[in-house]
């Protein structure tokens, strides 16, 4: 015990910009990807896929590869049948969704071109795929169907025996809720006395691409099995392979080591992990499976891929009186493990940061011949973003006033909060106000509407066009009880564990688990703070279900805003219980001390004594009060009671060469309010990653299949990943208003670049040649595409005679 | 099979390989070099980039038995034997150039051998120079930041803290 404090005082670590713990590993190549795995005796295997979009399999013949040097063994779906177990899907949306049986491995038909067929287990990877080669299945082709307006017809079936494409309906209307008025009336009145805009809007299919192709190692020798994979979810895979091959929960041990990124295409449970556990199982020896960019591109899930249909009714002055709100969302062969949950979330999304007095969303979930989808960064809430911002633009254009004017009509003013919208959501904080002004300050804006309109009046081949986003978002995904009542199968609270070493160092378990967001840097620094020791005593460990037990993983921008408050609560509760061993060992009353900067202190005397040291005293434990246990770990579980809502205005201009249609990015200004930031340089690292997968929807990616059903795009010669040359800086502030969801105030960072960005690229391209007559071009925005709405066919203009369905017999009035 | 004997990361090794093992393969699956990844089929993503004979390579596109002969340089030995990091590593972390890191040690590799070249580039030469790697976590923006602030360390005209400000 010490009486005078003489360490060096600690500045605050939150707010600090720590470079990362984690990079040291990283940038010397000391890493541990999955597929950096080698285990004593491990097997590789090699997956057989199928060539078609839909057939039925007539004969597998797996001799010639049986037979092959080096090879192992060989399986197909049925002789895994009884114990590869099933993917599952784990939000129903509807109570009578269709849902088909889905075999890791193919048993008897296959619904997508890439969809497993057989296996081939060998003692290199190499030979396995060799061996792969000698594999013969023949196949009865039977027609795919792929575009999700040829599916809804119901003419092709993705699966014949279901009798329809058609999975779920999920609605949404305010009057039924009682959170709004009836959107039908609103249009009605509308149409006669005020403006209804009318779009039909495409989200392509887009794919994750995360720079590590996925990989797995199951190792069956021991007590429990172990898996390696690059997921984003170890806890609920380890959750899902119990449930669903028999195996005990508790012989589970799922690892998920460095892995290279994910955006939600990691937020899976794959055919390609339950079949490498089945075949480990058999075998009972470790094996190992990594993919090829191409089998990751052709089967790893897609996102995005909706047919958005808006109807927006407002008052001639520009007041929003209602939204009404169908999609047509591609749920591909599968209902994946979110399925049509993804889209499902953009329904709070759609009404955005505005006072919309009547809502109603409809979302159709179709299948097709095609990878399944599931979330990618944003997950529902980019394709709700891009549509209403994208109409907003529409109506101000309408009206012949600047696009923020019509915003900042109908936003809720920084006045109103905390404010339920009409989908029945309530944001507690939030100033589009500063966010805007801060915005169009550090962009420039009126000095870039007058180029822009001199460049009008001249006539200048390159054509500037400004694009505004002004979003908002819902994070830290998801309440519990709120999955409860949208029929999600698990809950979405986080968990937290400390341990206070004797040596004085702090172990911070985490349940979430990261892929390139710096938890380790950031949790470390939460800590720090909180208990006021060093940051670099504080390890923070994630990722293995042994050392982990409790969590649910990182996706939906929950890492802090959840997890991170779960680690405050599980160092508050440290501080309490090492409260009482301190006054014990100062021989005072508990209620006499205090702790502050990691040092407890009894009131009135110098008497003082540090965290670390009551550490030491619990190890030991010679001298501990009466009927307490010697142990001052914590733990905490957090479920948070409602989302955290961070929003920004992004604003874009972009030039249009209007002879070749060439888009090339000028400037990119945005301020977002992601709340309290723990560390400037990994929250602006993750805006800036965020906007350019947004820009990349709105200029170069998509996931083309041809009328076979097979990806084009399958590999990064055709799939367009931009490029260092492709991109230019990224002008990221910050404007914040804390959140009152979580004690630290955190708001949400991961996603927020990526929803805001694709409309704002979008609008400023349509800005840029709005004057021509121009009022859509499809993403992503190719200089073909561009080019061909400049000569008034194509573009925006084809896509209205298809809009469905509640545009029928009604006049086109845009 | 074929007998191939080079100097990897400063240590001569030989072994016989199949003709038709990539440099990659032979890095990772029998040297156990897995500081270098795989990242593409296509030799686009330049997640495998080391140096052959002194200048960037994207390891996948060299086969094992090209590189007879040849030495060969990866991320694992770029730092000094007393673990000072070499510039271009020291930037990347000072400026965030890096999230998921799976990119990172081609990143490197490249950036180090851009900088061998050009040791003064402008903004506009990095993102040119660095067009055969991909990264999908950070808009290439600190990437960017990192290389030229690489630069400045090289030529001695930054300290280290003064990274993320550059």
């Amino acid at each position: 015990m010490t009486a005078v404090d003489d360490r060096p005082t600690l500045s605050p670590e939150i707010g600090r910009d720590r470079r990362r713990k984690e990079d040291q590993r990283l940038i010397t190549g000391r890493t541990r990807w999955t597929d950096n795995l080698a285990l004593p005796g491990m097997l590789h295997m090699a997956i057989v896929r199928s060539p078609y979009a839909h057939a039925r399999i007539t004969s597998i013949d797996l001799e010639a590869a049986d037979k092959a040097i080096n090879i192992y063994d060989v399986f197909d779906g049925k002789k895994l049948q009884d114990s590869m177990g099933v993917m599952i899907n784990a939000w129903p949306i509807t109570p009578d969704q269709k849902a088909p049986t889905h075999y890791p491995l193919a048993v008897d038909r296959v619904t997508f071109a890439g969809e497993a067929v057989a296996v081939v287990v060998a003692r290199s990877a190499a030979e396995a795929r060799d061996a792969a080669e000698l594999v013969d299945i023949e196949y009865e082709v039977l027609p795919p169907v792929l575009d999700i307006k040829e599916a809804l017809k119901d003419e092709v079936l993705a699966h014949p025996d279901l009798g329809t494409n058609k999975s779920a309906l999920w609605q949404f209307d305010s009057a039924a809720a009682g959170t709004g008025g009836n959107v039908d009336e609103a249009i009605e009145k509308a149409r006669s006395d005020g403006i209804v805009i009318e779009r039909e809007l495409i989200q392509q299919r887009l794919i994750p691409a995360f720079m590590e192709p996925r990989s797995v190692v199951v190792d069956p020798v021991g007590e429990q099995i172990t898996m390696w994979t690059a997921t984003q979810i170890p806890h609920i895979v380890k959750f899902a392979l119990a449930a669903t091959t028999g195996v005990p929960e508790s012989k589970i041990r799922v690892i998920a080591p460095d892995v290279g990124g994910g955006f939600g295409g990691k937020l899976a449970l794959t055919p390609e992990e339950w079949i490498t556990f089945a075949v480990a199982r058999h075998i009972g020896k470790p094996i190992k499976f990594t993919e090829t960019r191409s089998e990751s591109m052709a089967t790893g899930h897609h996102g995005r891929a909706q047919v958005q249909h808006i109807t927006l009714a407002a008052e001639k002055d520009g007041t929003v009186t209602g939204l009404k709100v169908h999609l047509d969302a591609d749920l591909g062969s599968y209902v994946a493990l979110l399925g049509g949950g993804t889209p499902v979330l953009g329904a709070f999304m759609f009404n955005a940061i505005y006072k919309f007095p009547a809502y109603q969303f409809n979302c159709q979930t179709v299948f097709t011949n095609r990878t399944w989808t599931d979330a990618y960064r944003g997950a529902g809430r980019p394709e709700a973003t891009f549509a209403i911002e994208r109409v907003m633009d529409d109506l101000a254009a309408e009206l012949g006033v600047d696009p923020l004017e019509i915003r900042e009509k109908n936003w809720i003013k920084n006045t109103e909060f905390p404010f339920t919208t009409v989908s029945g959501l309530q944001y507690d904080t939030g100033n589009y106000e500063v966010a805007t002004e801060k915005a169009k300050a550090a962009f420039g804006y009126d000095e870039l509407r007058a180029e822009q309109k001199e460049r009008r009046d001249r006539g200048d081949r390159v054509q500037l066009g400004i694009g505004v986003s002004t979003f908002t978002e819902m994070c830290g995904l998801a309440p519990s009880r709120i999955l409860g009542a949208l029929s999600y199968g698990a809950g979405g609270w986080e968990h937290a564990e400390i341990r206070m070493l004797a040596t004085g160092k702090v172990e911070v378990v985490i349940g979430v688990s990261p892929h390139g967001q710096g938890h380790e840097t950031a949790f470390s620094q939460i800590v720090a703070d909180r208990l006021g020791v060093p940051f670099e005593d504080v390890e923070v460990l994630h990722g293995d279900t042994q050392v982990s037990a409790r969590g649910l993983d990182t996706y939906g921008s929950r890492s802090l805003v959840l997890g991170g408050e779960a680690v405050v609560r599980a160092a508050d509760k440290v501080i309490e219980k090492a409260k009482v061993v301190a006054a014990h060992l100062m021989e005072a009353n508990v209620d006499d001390v205090q702790f502050a900067n990691g040092r407890y202190t009894v009131a009135g005397t110098d008497q003082g004594i540090g965290i670390a040291e009551v550490a030491l005293a619990t190890f030991t434990a010679h001298n501990f009060p009466e009927g307490f246990e010697p142990n001052i770990d914590s733990e905490a579980t957090f479920d948070a009671v409602t989302f955290s809502f961070p929003h920004g205005t992004h604003l874009c201009a972009t030039e249009v060469d209007t002879e070749t249609g060439q888009v090339k990015l000028r400037k990119y200004v945005c301020v977002d309010d992601i709340g309290t930031v723990i560390n400037p340089l990994i929250a602006t690292g993750q805006m800036h990653g965020g906007l350019v997968q947004g820009i990349s929807q709105a200029l170069w990616e998509e996931a083309v299949h041809d009328e076979q059903g097979n990806l084009v795009s399958g590999s990064f010669v055709d799939y367009l990943l931009p490029t260092a040359a492709d991109l230019i800086n990224f002008d990221v502030g910050h404007a914040v208003n804390p959140s009152t969801t979580n004690s630290l105030g955190t708001k949400g960072v991961g996603e927020a670049g990526t929803i805001a960005s694709t409309p704002a690229v979008v609008n400023s391209v349509v800005d840029a040649v709005r004057h021509r007559g121009v009022t859509d071009i499809v993403m992503p925005l190719t200089p073909e595409r561009v080019w061909t709405a400049l000569q008034g066919s194509g573009g925006g203009a084809a896509t209205v005679e298809a809009a469905e369905p509640h545009f029928e017999g009604q006049e086109d009035n845009r | 099979m074929t007998k191939i004997s080079l100097r990897v990361d400063q240590e001569n090794v030989s072994d016989d390989v199949e003709p038709r093992m990539l440099l990659v393969q032979y890095l990772r699956e029998r040297l156990g070099k897995t500081g270098t990844v795989i990242g593409c089929d296509t030799s686009n993503c330049g997640a495998c980039t080391v140096h052959l004979n002194g200048r960037s390579v994207k390891s996948c596109n060299v086969l094992a038995v090209q590189a007879d002969g040849a030495t060969v340089d990866t991320i694992e030995r770029l730092a000094s034997d007393d673990g000072t990091l070499h510039p271009v590593q020291e930037a990347f972390r000072e400026c965030h150039g890096l999230q998921c890191g799976f990119c990172t040690p081609g990143m490197i590799m490249q950036t180090v051998d851009l900088l061998n070249e050009n040791p003064n580039p402008t903004e506009e030469e990095v993102r040119v120079g660095l067009e055969g790697n991909l990264c999908r976590c950070t808009g290439y923006h600190n990437i960017v930041k990192s290389v030229l602030y690489a630069a400045q360390l090289q030529q001695g005209v930054a300290t280290e803290t003064e990274g993320a400000n550059a």
